[in-house]
């Protein structure tokens, strides 16, 4: 019996977590799936969405800015304004370049945000970083109050897909893969590309902070070693392309897939030394690097393709 | 101004020769590939944990591992090269940038698990004095080696490119692929002496910067940032640009700490690699293609 609760306990979890990173997946399927928006810099806007929830909704604390114990909903409507409006920042620097250099920039953009919420300890708390973050009903007691997170995130993770799905195959959509295909020859019809671009990039990374605040609120605790960012980017491409990007069904399909794949080491840490437990959470990472390789080589397209 | 030139203006010019090494291979496979390899300063990680290995067998100065680590990360590079990225050679770019990313955290897995997690340096509790020269200008010996090692690894780097026709050919296919391909250069053997070359210069940086800090798996990630950076100063594919542009950013990422005002450093040390990266915005949106006219795309 015990054992049986503590697999539900692990679905649940990883269902979680897998919904949290399709809601992000969302956001770069939309960058890039649909825009062609190279973005590698996925894990700043995902700080900035953890930190901006995290300060409105803790307690009032003297190590880091606030808290101004706001609920929940106010905090993601925090983490959403600050991921966007840094978006529109970086995005008016740095959407007119191109490519290879568009990525060099985001990723160099995510690691200097990364230094300065290391540093900066007025507002972050610095190395420590914040713990004591809510979470809705938490006071239903195990199991009823991860049951009910999922819950949320699930709705939201429907109420994304039903917007995007709507967006994609609207006019807006047919011009944001005429953008991706053909950039002169949409600007040629009279449509302000930088604009558009602008758009997605801001959208996108709308939800990239979202996803930052539903994570930090499920593990209730943000800091600088709550997660490697680039691995955080890393898996969420891997995810969008394993699941087909261009595809809302596919970026969804490889959150889940991806996530479960990452987190099924955690599995093998019963029957394993510690020694070698410690090597697992390396090697990991190889693994996921080598699934990359095996669909980039072999279908290009992702387990779910485009519609055309 | 002794301390200005002993405590910031030296290791900067330290830096930047470390830089100069790295950002070279960049801009060459920048030119002849078109990608940005995301996976250079692991290849230089690599380098340098080579030398490591040697030091502890053989008991010799990290410097004279170098050979070792040269011939490693150049078969290293060589390998990645045949499977990861020549797939690749007719798709997008960008799907060669994913690819590097890839190959990037997978090398760096691949060294936590050889060589374990934990800071390590090549030799333990030696503090060399520093050679003085008129009085109070200070240098290390292991600042002397890394500046004169970088300076005729240039030269011959030139002479490579400049007099054996295969250092032509590899300039040829940056300035124009098709036209390189239809005067029956070998662009498949052109694009492995790139990797050979840049493949060295990174390991050699890796041993230079191992031997002036410390090691550790994520120690040559935390140069990409310079080395794109330098790269595109220079101008992309314009690799005598890239050591222009390492040395410039080498210098102010380190002169950037300096109390120009007051006591206090104008800039916390901390912040470092920003420099780096504000120098690359500022030149990408004013001069896409660099100091020295090198390719934009």
């Amino acid at each position: 019996m015990d054992t049986l609760y503590g697999w539900m306990m692990y679905i649940l979890s990883l269902l979680t977590v897998g919904g949290i990173y399709a809601i992000m997946g969302l956001g770069l399927n939309l960058q890039w799936g649909i825009t062609g928006l190279f973005n590698i810099g996925v894990a700043g806007f995902f700080a900035v969405g953890g930190y901006a929830s995290a300060i409105a909704t803790t307690k009032l604390s003297p190590n880091h800015l606030g808290g101004f114990d706001l609920p929940f909903f106010a905090g993601i409507i925090f983490s959403m304004f600050f991921s966007g409006l840094m978006a529109a920042i970086i995005g008016k620097i740095c959407l007119r370049l191109r490519g290879d250099y568009l990525a060099i920039a985001t990723i160099g953009l995510a690691e200097i945000l990364r230094l300065i919420l290391k540093n900066e300890v007025w507002l972050t708390n610095g190395p420590r970083g914040i713990p004591g973050i809510p979470r809705p009903f938490e006071n239903l007691g195990q199991p009823w109050a991860e049951i009910c997170y999922l819950l949320i995130i699930l709705i939201i993770l429907a109420i994304i897909y039903y917007g995007f799905e709507k967006a994609i195959n609207s006019p807006w959509g047919r011009i944001m893969k005429a953008i991706r295909e053909n950039e002169e020859a949409a600007s040629s019809t009279g449509k302000n590309v930088e604009n558009l671009r602008l758009e997605t990039f801001i959208i996108g990374s709308v939800f990239m902070g979202l996803g930052g605040a539903l994570l930090t609120h499920s593990m209730k605790y943000i800091g600088p070693t709550a997660s490697d960012p680039l691995i955080t980017t890393f898996l969420l491409w891997v995810m969008l392309i394993v699941g087909g990007s261009g595809n809302n069904k596919g970026a969804i399909l490889g959150a889940f897939i991806i996530w479960t794949v990452w987190s099924a080491s955690e599995l093998l840490s019963g029957i394993l030394s510690y020694e070698w437990i410690n090597r697992l959470s390396y090697f990991r990472i190889f693994i996921i690097g080598f699934i990359l390789q095996v669909i980039l080589q072999n279908r290009p397209q992702g387990l779910i393709p485009e519609k055309t | 101004m002794i301390d200005f030139i002993n405590l910031y203006f030296l290791p900067g010019l330290v830096l930047g020769s470390i830089y100069a090494l790295g950002a070279m291979g960049v801009s060459l496979l920048f030119g002849i590939l078109r990608f940005a390899h995301f996976a250079h300063g692991d290849l230089m990680s690599f380098g340098a944990y080579i030398a490591l290995s040697m030091v502890g067998i053989f008991h010799v100065s990290p410097f004279f591992a170098i050979p070792a680590s040269i011939v490693g990360s150049s078969l290293l590079a060589i390998l990645i090269d045949k499977i990861c990225y020549k797939p690749f050679r007719k798709s997008q770019t960008v799907v060669l940038v994913i690819s590097s990313l890839g190959v990037s955290l997978m090398l760096r897995s691949l060294i936590q698990l050889t060589w374990g997690v934990s800071l390590e340096v090549y030799e333990v509790g030696v503090i060399k004095d520093p050679i003085t020269f008129g009085g109070n200008f200070r240098i290390s010996e292991n600042h002397i080696i890394i500046i004169l090692g970088t300076l005729s690894l240039i030269y011959l780097t030139h002479i490579f490119l400049a007099k054996t026709k295969l250092g032509k050919a590899m300039r040829a296919m940056s300035d124009d692929q098709d036209l390189a391909l239809i005067t029956g250069i070998n662009t498949e053997r052109a694009i492995q002496a790139t990797w050979i070359v840049g493949g060295s210069l990174a390991a050699v940086a890796g041993v230079f910067l191992g031997s002036d800090t410390q090691l550790n798996p994520r120690m040559g990630w935390d140069q990409l940032l310079p080395l794109f950076a330098s790269a595109i100063l220079g101008g992309i594919g314009r690799p005598y640009g890239a050591i222009a542009g390492a040395m410039v950013i080498g210098i102010a990422e380190e002169i950037s700490s300096f109390p120009f005002f007051g006591t206090e450093p104008l800039l916390s040390p901390a912040y470092k690699t920003g420099v780096a990266f504000f120098i690359m915005v500022i030149m990408l949106i004013v001069r896409p293609t660099g100091l020295f006219k090198g390719r934009s795309f």
